[in-house]
């Protein structure tokens, strides 16, 4: 994973360290920690492991076991349990290693978790976070390496988001740890190490709002989560011929800033849409459709989608990498889209 | 009412020798209101004035009454698809239940739940469940909420013997256990996982399934609300000392099919094996014969009872049937908090 562009837009102002989007995360967590009792931690190897990516290491240090708890190997198990307390006055933060195991867990996040509120009229609700990853590339082969996001994105009562930067990563957890519904946090777990300027000072960053990550005059490349640095590499490869990209991050996917999305494709006139789950029936497909649906006439090309190609995803290096965008590619369709083939 | 009696102790399990003849009478009042309940769905249902379907709890009321009987108004339930008895024990109000079993305004749920999804925060019903099993997790996490939360509340995890074919209910009580969770597991045991015997479909002990995670486990008649109050009121007891979870078995029997429309029940039991259970071992009756034979309160006790809980079940389904539907506006309501 390449570092991001300074063209990247982080904090405005105030005392800013560069910081690792792991450090980001566990900053998040250990601050709403002690702004909150009610905020815990619990999945698989969170406590004296930090995780297998070392995301939460040493928060168990400071918050002790009973606020960093290490569960059995039960995904279905202790997402009741979070879900159960969330519903009687705690906020769980859940820890799913790999997005993969979130299959052994849809029952209660689909049935349980994303239907109570609605179920009950409104009288109990859910602040639960369920953070995991998504994301090919590190040679685990097709059942730690799958990007689901979309599946939660098509469910009413689940919120689902995606950041690209730590900035962004911080900002937006803290506001999936104040928010009163189920919140599905993906976090790219080839982007860990990745680092970017975030302030010294709190601060938090509201759902549903897109971040322009480069403007542009002549192609919108709208990308998730580490699919954001695909497309910046794209519009830096763009450039050198000429052709202006703008990136757009929608950072949540719902809920999602159409506002945003539209305006850019209003502007451009052409869109690219970036994401690294499955392209069928995918969040590119529910990305585009909705900038086709609001910006039609003003589009000069039809939207084009770039997803991870429709097949499990391999092991074997020369085939997985075969399986994710690229610069290259993104850039490539943009090209076609500008008619500069 | 009949004056204070000495209740016969000899009787009794010693967990509840102090139940107080007005208190064996009032649970008996709540079994014959929710049989009251469950007979006037059934018409609703027969005369096409219910839509969707309902799940009988008729025959299993001295479970659901015993168990609340030994819980707080803090305490919390978790419920099932044949909710209906575990609801109006902890708590819940005729009309209201009416409603929302009809899809009116004043439901508990705003007629957004409906019969399988009944909740009532007020009363500490996290709400019923029309995933078997599913809400196991949700109460074992009350549960942990109480214990971080320094409340001293129990939780209250109902399920059928149908659920005891979900892993997650496995996955669960190994938390329950290793945390000491104040967790009660009550499995109802009606014998059938919708139409097959759960003979057909459960291996070995269910006892020995609870005890292979250190979780006491013990087998109750579940007809008898002596029995059910005693048990529940140990268990009780020792999730609140903070030793953990435990496990009830509760043998019992649904007199009705699975749900209201399954009536022609042959082809998976007897007649006579339904109305042996109805003449010997009604849990109504049950309670009745043993207070009348122990001096405790005289058959026009419990004709009053079963005339005000009618009474009640008529007033609230009047209720029900008259009150207003939701505005059509209010389907994109709750969706999020």
């Amino acid at each position: 994973m390449s570092t991001p562009s300074a063209a990247v837009r982080g904090p405005a102002a105030g005392t800013v360290r560069e910081i690792s989007l792991a450090q980001a995360i566990r900053e998040a967590l250990a601050e709403e920690m002690r702004r909150d009792p009610r905020v815990f931690i619990l999945g698989e190897d969170v406590a004296e492991a930090g995780t297998p990516f070392k995301v939460l290491s040493g928060l168990v240090d400071e918050f002790g076991p009973q606020r960093v708890i290490d569960t059995p190997i039960s995904e279905a198990g202790f997402v009741g349990i979070a879900v159960g307390a969330a519903m009687t006055g705690m906020r769980p933060v859940v820890d799913i290693m790999f997005g993969d195991f979130l299959t052994l867990a849809m029952d209660q996040i689909v049935n349980q978790a994303g239907k109570v509120h609605y179920m009950s009229g409104g009288k109990l609700k859910v602040p639960l976070v369920i953070r995991t990853t998504l994301g090919a590339t590190r040679r685990s082969a097709a059942q730690h390496s799958q990007s689901l996001h979309a599946w939660f994105a098509h469910i009413p009562g689940l919120k689902v988001a995606v950041p690209s930067t730590p900035y962004d990563a911080k900002g937006l957890l803290k506001t999936a740890i104040r928010d009163d519904n189920p919140v599905l946090f993906f976090e790219d777990k080839m982007m860990y190490q990745v680092k970017g300027p975030v302030p010294e000072e709190e601060y938090t960053l509201p759902f549903g709002v897109a971040d322009v990550k480069r403007p542009g005059r002549d192609v919108t490349l709208v990308a998730t989560s580490s699919m954001v640095y695909v497309a910046l590499e794209a519009a830096e490869l763009l450039e050198q011929e000429g052709i202006s990209a703008e990136v757009v991050d929608p950072r949540t996917i719902f809920p999602l800033d159409v506002e945003t999305l539209v305006r850019s494709a209003r502007k451009t006139g052409r869109v690219v849409v970036v994401d690294e789950g499955h392209r069928r029936y995918g969040v590119t497909a529910e990305l585009a459709a909705t900038i086709a649906e609001e910006a039609f006439y003003d589009l000069e090309a039809p939207v084009r989608r770039v997803g991870a190609l429709d097949v499990p995803v391999p092991f074997s290096p020369v085939l997985e990498d075969r399986t994710v965008p690229t610069p290259q590619q993104v850039a490539s369709v943009a090209r076609e889209l500008c008619g500069r083939n | 009412m009949h004056p204070p009696v000495a209740v016969n102790r000899a009787e009794l399990p010693e967990e509840v020798q102090d139940v107080s003849a007005a208190d064996w009478l009032r649970m008996y009042r709540r079994m014959a209101t929710i049989r009251a309940f469950e007979e006037q769905v059934n018409e609703l249902y027969l005369s096409r004035r219910m839509p969707g379907l309902a799940h009988l709890y008729i025959g299993q009321e001295a479970v659901a009454v015993g168990v609340c009987e030994a819980l707080r108004p803090e305490d919390t339930i978790t419920s099932t698809h044949r909710g209906h008895g575990h609801c109006l024990a902890k708590g819940a109000r005729v009309d209201r239940m009416f409603c929302e079993l009809l899809g009116k305004a004043e439901g508990y749920c705003r007629g957004k739940g409906g019969s399988m999804h009944i909740a009532d925060p007020d009363s500490g019903n996290l709400g019923a469940n029309a995933i078997v099993g599913g809400s196991a997790g949700i109460a074992a996490g009350a549960a942990l909420s109480a214990k971080l939360r320094g409340t001293n509340q129990v939780s209250v995890c109902f399920f059928g013997e149908g659920a005891l074919g979900q892993g997650l209910l496995y996955e669960v009580m190994n938390m329950a256990s290793l945390w000491k969770l104040p967790v009660v597991y009550v499995c109802e045991n009606n014998l059938y996982n919708e139409y097959t015997h759960y003979r057909e479909t459960t291996a070995g002990d269910i006892l020995a399934r609870p005890r292979a995670f250190g979780i006491p486990a013990e087998e109750v008649d579940g007809q008898d609300v002596r029995q059910v109050l005693a048990a529940a009121r140990r268990a009780v007891a020792r999730a609140r000392r903070g030793e953990g979870p435990s496990f009830l078995l509760c043998n019992t029997y649904r007199y009705f099919g699975h749900h209201v429309g399954d009536v022609d029940r042959s082809y998976y039991r007897s007649r006579e094996e339904e109305e042996a259970w109805k003449a010997q071992r009604d849990p109504l009756r049950l309670l009745r014969d043993w207070m009348i034979a122990a001096g405790l309160a005289g058959p026009e006790d419990f004709e009053a009872a079963e005339r005000a809980a009618r009474e009640e079940v008529a007033q609230g389904v009047a209720y029900a049937l008259q009150a207003p539907y939701p505005d059509p506006s209010e389907v994109t309501q709750h969706v999020y908090a």
